[in-house]
């Protein structure tokens, strides 16, 4: 036993397995196990709190946990210091950048939860019984029983702490498993619509089908790199990358594998940000989804995708740019391109949204291909400001109905006559279109000059000139829908507006409040992001053992 | 110090946002439909363009009329107060000091991105915001009934001309280039709503989009050179940027070159120039007079402004290799212009077209770069403002008698409206720049001064001149002119209020025509800067491409 227990420190044998049992650091793990705690009991309470005060019980213990995560990664930031640190035997770093995306994805998971609470005549946006044949006469039974699926809160919160996980992964087997406990739940919630049931059926096996085969070809890589390098933890990889691999490869003809890998892991990541042409999922799941659980996918696992794909390209890939750096310029200029065109075509205004995400994934690839310090503050910025908008551009979907049967209303032409109907509403949803477009005094577009402004600064002027010609097309179609609410007059009836609840209202005043805030007002979290070099403090946009132009951190 | 420029942008956007904040007075149920029904009613007749305007019956009216009568009567107070405050400033103007910055405030804003909110004029900037001021009462005062038969009475159109006013004077006395782009392109949304809105005819909100799309698409390629000009000087400030020694003049000729072709393009959209105008007869013509004269007789200067201020000075060692092309550009748009004007069947779409060739005047007499045409077409912006805003105004008049703008439509009104031909007359011979009336003396000047840079241009350009008797004295006659229509019979004169609105542009066309001296004095030492700038780096890049010559002979 004590051959193979090695307690004093010394290196292990096999490079990436820790034979010590790892000392947890069990404040810095807080926000995940509070987040996995309450999902734990939820599921407990599903089983034994009676029928009746189950909604309100789950509710309070989801947002509770959200609010409690969200407080306890506020207080990490003094603990944690500028250099980062490490947890659960180097599986999870937990640096600026950890924290502030962290931090992002607690706040706007909350808020989605308030999309998600919320009930219209008794009915949330969930289907009764999901088990039950859609247009059976046993859904209808349920139907009228008031059932519904209490299991949603718990679902929301183990995918949350997958989103927690996903960026701070600081090994690739961590990775993959934050990267499933994020996506199963959400392909589960998918199917749960309560309109249009076999659409969202459809829509969640499709996503479910390709998210597979995504994670496939995630797994396929990692095992690449793990041969090139020899261990799966990003440090030794980059350390590997910047040696020329394992020790096997002394001859440096490694680098094959190392290509193989990172084109591969690259694909993984690239699906959950949905950047072209791995895109295809995201119209049809986002329209056939839930429009909460839509939110809470278009604003959360965006950001949750996007970290761990900046922690993957900074830190292990860090030193081989040249390798990457081609393959995300064809992507980043594809997904501006092809993304913007289509979504030209677009008449349902989910479907636009998502391609709209598509758009702004590209841009945020521009970012991401800067490799410097500037581009992952812009990123992180834009990542904030753009979860915000969307969240209230989707709470403003759930609202406008069909005048029949009160479903969403999803087909544009439908919204003529929106702006005589509801000024309010529809001047919010002009301001999110707006931010979304990047007109000045919006957060938008502070966020697009942000990473725009690294791009140039990096020399991917290119990117930019694609980039800006890709936003006067988005241009194009946001303004369409303005056009559509205030200047076109509705044929017939025209749309019903749902009263806006508390919940959804203040999902909407929030959305508002943070698009002007950060349009407006963006220094104070800028700075805090990247201070400049006058005012000195600690920048919130670094990673550990990151590696950029700006230098490596260690 | 008082902070003059901060107080004028501020005090029409406090009237914007109490217009706003005015009680809406609930209308009955009945009143609601019947206004509604009465603006489908009238919206039909517009695109139809035979039928007289409805007005609406008082039952209907005074419901939503009584906030609208408040909100008229304090945009009217407001921009008479920003008249009076800008006036108040202009007073404590240092005329010899016109050449540099004044009332100079700076606060920094973003200092991530070393943003500032830093304000200052110079001579050329102060006849501009004093122009946009003086303008804007007379418009509200002539678009005073203009909106009574819309459903909120007109109130949201003075909000949005009031919140224009704020950005037209912030885009004048920006002296940051991140908040010029912010205010040039946040303009851009009252315009759009003023026109999508408050438009006239059925084709109006696809002007707006044009519109919209034109600027939108101009400003985002403005956005990577403004990028450009950060990363390269590393500052937004102005006075920084044009210092001398700073990185920005040290760029190598290439790169200034694309730097001023991504400025130039925004602005010459704006203006509008050649092969980049056709938008603006479009958008003219479906929008409201006032719009029209805010649209053309100010918006459009920023373009032309933005040449002078931010092309020319922040990059001098790219002007020379662009004054050809856009003096043959130039010459285009007048005699382009001036023919297509010639040819409109439409009034407002005809004093469009004659801004298309009175702007190939001003960018003319821009880039001569002698200090004589560079003093006319700073003038001519000034008096351009006062000839076409009246222009527009009177046009506005008759589309309120008659309900069309279309030129066959009217005839003989001279001998009903003898005060209204009247009228017409001289700001129709101020447009083509009679002597004795402003114009003349700026046109005469660009003349002199480009006649000194070369005398070819100047000869094409005295075409334009003739062709410009031709358009406003054939419109003059077929519309006021021979034996008076049946419909217009009843054609009544000048109203009080209309000759309040106009009568201050003719006495200011006729004062400036006969003494321009007290314009000049303050726009000269200004122009006397860009001309020196211009002339230097004329001469050392001049000296730069000779000594690259040696060098290749060596």
């Amino acid at each position: 036993m004590n051959a193979l227990y090695v307690a004093d420190g010394a290196p292990p044998s096999l490079p990436g397995i820790t034979e010590a049992a790892p000392t947890l650091d069990w404040w810095l793990l807080a926000p995940y196990l509070v987040v996995f705690g309450a999902g734990v009991l939820a599921v407990l309470f599903e089983a034994f709190v009676p029928k009746r005060s189950l909604r309100p019980v789950q509710i309070t213990v989801a947002a509770a946990a959200l609010i409690a995560a969200f407080a306890l990664i506020v207080l990490q930031v003094e603990t944690v210091g500028a250099g980062g640190a490490m947890i659960a035997g180097g599986v999870l770093a937990v640096d600026g950048t950890v924290l502030f995306l962290q931090g992002t994805i607690a706040v706007l998971a909350l808020v989605s939860l308030m999309l998600i609470a919320e009930r219209r005549d008794g009915r949330d946006a969930f289907s009764a019984q999901a088990a039950t044949v859609p247009g059976s006469e046993e859904e209808r039974r349920h139907i009228l029983a008031g059932s519904q699926h209490t299991e949603v809160y718990p679902l929301v919160l183990f995918a949350v702490l997958g989103m927690l996980m996903f960026p701070a992964a600081n090994d690739f087997l961590t990775m993959f498993i934050a990267l499933e406990v994020m996506s199963l739940p959400l392909y589960l919630l998918c199917a749960l619509a309560r309109r249009r049931r076999l659409f969202s059926q459809e829509a969640a096996v499709k996503y479910f089908l390709l998210g597979a085969f995504s994670s496939a070809f995630f797994l396929f890589g990692i095992a690449m790199v793990y041969g090139y390098a020899g261990s799966v933890n990003f440090a030794a990889i980059r350390a590997a990358v910047e040696s020329g691999g394992a020790e096997i490869f002394a001859q440096g003809d490694g680098e094959p594998l190392l290509i193989m890998g990172i084109g591969l892991v690259a694909i993984g990541l690239l699906f959950k940000v949905g950047a072209v042409p791995f895109h295809n999922w995201k119209p049809d799941v986002y329209q056939g989804a839930p429009t909460p659980i839509t939110a809470l996918m278009a604003s959360c696992t965006l950001v949750a995708a996007f970290g761990a794909l900046l922690r993957v390209f900074f830190v292990p890939f860090g030193g081989s740019v040249e390798i990457w750096e081609p393959m995300l310029w064809t992507v980043a200029i594809l997904t501006m391109v092809v993304a913007a065109f289509i979504a030209v075509t677009q008449r349902d205004v989910k479907r636009l949204l998502a391609y709209s995400s598509v758009v702004h994934a590209g841009f945020i690839l521009t970012a991401v291909i800067a490799s410097s310090t500037e581009g992952l503050a812009g990123a992180m910025f834009y990542l904030a400001a753009y979860g915000f908008t969307t969240l209230g551009a989707f709470a403003i979907v759930t609202l406008v109905r069909t005048r029949d049967g009160g479903q969403e209303l999803g087909d544009l032409d439908g919204w003529a006559g929106l702006g005589r109907r509801s000024p309010g509403l529809a001047l919010a949803l002009s301001l999110f279109l707006l931010a979304f477009a990047g007109i000045p005094l919006t957060s938008g577009f502070i966020g697009k000059f942000a990473v725009f402004e690294a791009a140039v600064a990096a020399g991917a002027t290119p990117l930019v000139v694609v980039g800006v010609l890709s936003s006067a097309v988005t241009a194009f179609f946001y303004v369409r829908i303005i056009v559509v609410m205030f200047f076109r007059d509705s044929e017939g009836e025209g749309p019903t507006v749902a009263r806006a609840g508390v919940l959804t209202g203040g999902v909407i005043t929030v959305g508002v409040a943070a698009t002007l805030a950060l349009g407006i007002f963006p220094g104070p979290v800028l700075d805090n992001l990247l201070p400049s070099s006058e005012t000195g403090g600690e920048p919130a946009a670094v990673m550990i053992y990151q590696v950029t132009d700006g230098g490596t951190t260690d | 110090m008082i902070p003059w420029l901060t107080l004028a942008i501020a005090l029409p956007a406090i009237g914007a946002i109490v217009i706003w904040a005015l009680p809406r007075v609930k209308t009955s149920e009945t009143a609601t439909t019947a206004a509604r029904a009465e603006a489908s009613a009238s919206g039909a007749a517009g695109s139809g363009g035979t039928a007289v305007k409805t007005r609406p019956a008082t039952g209907t009216g005074t419901a939503g009329a009584a906030s609208a009568e408040t909100a008229k009567r304090i945009a009217l107070f407001f921009s008479v107060a920003t008249l009076a405050l800008v006036a108040a400033m202009a007073w404590n103007f240092d005329t010899a000091g016109a050449g540099g910055l004044q009332f100079e405030e700076v606060y920094p804003w973003i200092p991530y991105f070393g943003v500032h909110f830093a304000l200052g004029v110079d001579g050329i900037a102060l006849v501009l915001i004093l122009m946009s001021v003086i303008l804007v009462p007379l418009v509200v005062l002539a678009a005073w009934n203009e909106h009574s038969d819309r459903e909120d009475g007109g109130r949201g159109y003075f909000a949005l001309i009031l919140a224009l006013e704020a950005m037209m004077i912030g885009v004048f006395a920006a002296t940051d280039v991140f908040l010029f782009y912010v205010f040039f392109e946040a303009m851009l949304i009252p315009v759009y709503f003023m026109i999508g809105r408050y438009g006239r005819g059925a084709d109006r909100a696809k002007a707006a989009m044009k519109f919209l799309l034109y600027s939108l698409a101009g400003g985002l390629i403005m956005l990577v050179a403004v990028i450009g000009v950060y990363v390269i000087g590393g500052t937004f400030l102005w006075s920084e940027l044009t210092a001398p020694g700073s990185p920005l003049a040290a760029v190598d000729p290439a790169t200034a070159r694309w730097l001023f072709l991504g400025f130039f393009i925004a602005f010459a959209i704006k203006a509008p120039m050649w092969p980049v105008h056709t938008w603006l007869p479009g958008a003219a013509g479906s929008s409201s007079p006032g719009t029209a004269v805010l649209l053309v007789g100010v918006l459009d200067k920023v373009g032309t402004y933005g040449m002078l201020r931010f092309c020319l000075e922040l990059f001098p060692a790219a002007v020379s290799w662009f004054v050809w092309p856009v003096v043959a550009l130039s010459l285009v748009s007048i005699i382009y212009g001036a023919i297509l004007a010639i040819g409109q069947s439409d009034m407002m779409r005809l004093v469009a077209y004659t801004s298309v060739s009175h702007f190939g005047f001003i960018t003319l007499g821009i880039f001569a770069l002698t200090p004589q045409a560079q003093a006319g077409a700073a003038l001519y912006m000034v008096n351009h403002g006062f000839a076409t805003g009246a222009l527009f105004l009177i046009v506005g008049f008759l589309i309120a008698r008659r309900g069309s703008s279309r030129i066959e439509d009217f005839g003989g009104v001279q001998k009903v409206a003898p005060k209204l031909a009247g009228v017409f007359l001289i700001t129709g011979l101020a447009g083509l720049a009679l002597p004795g009336l402003a114009p003349f003396v700026s046109e005469f000047l660009v003349f002199v001064g480009v006649y000194a840079f070369n005398p070819i241009p100047a000869v094409i350009s005295v075409v334009g001149v003739v062709l410009a008797a031709l358009y406003i004295l054939w419109m003059y006659q077929r519309t006021m002119t021979g034996p008076t229509k049946e419909s217009l019979s009843g054609t009544t004169d000048l109203s009080a209020r209309e000759t309040w609105a106009v009568a201050p542009l003719i006495a200011l066309i006729i004062a400036f025509g006969v003494y321009p001296q007290p314009l000049l004095n303050v726009i000269n030492p200004a122009v006397e800067r860009t001309v020196e700038i211009g002339a230097d780096t004329a001469s050392t890049t001049a000296n730069a491409e000779g000594d690259t010559e040696e060098g290749d002979e060596e």
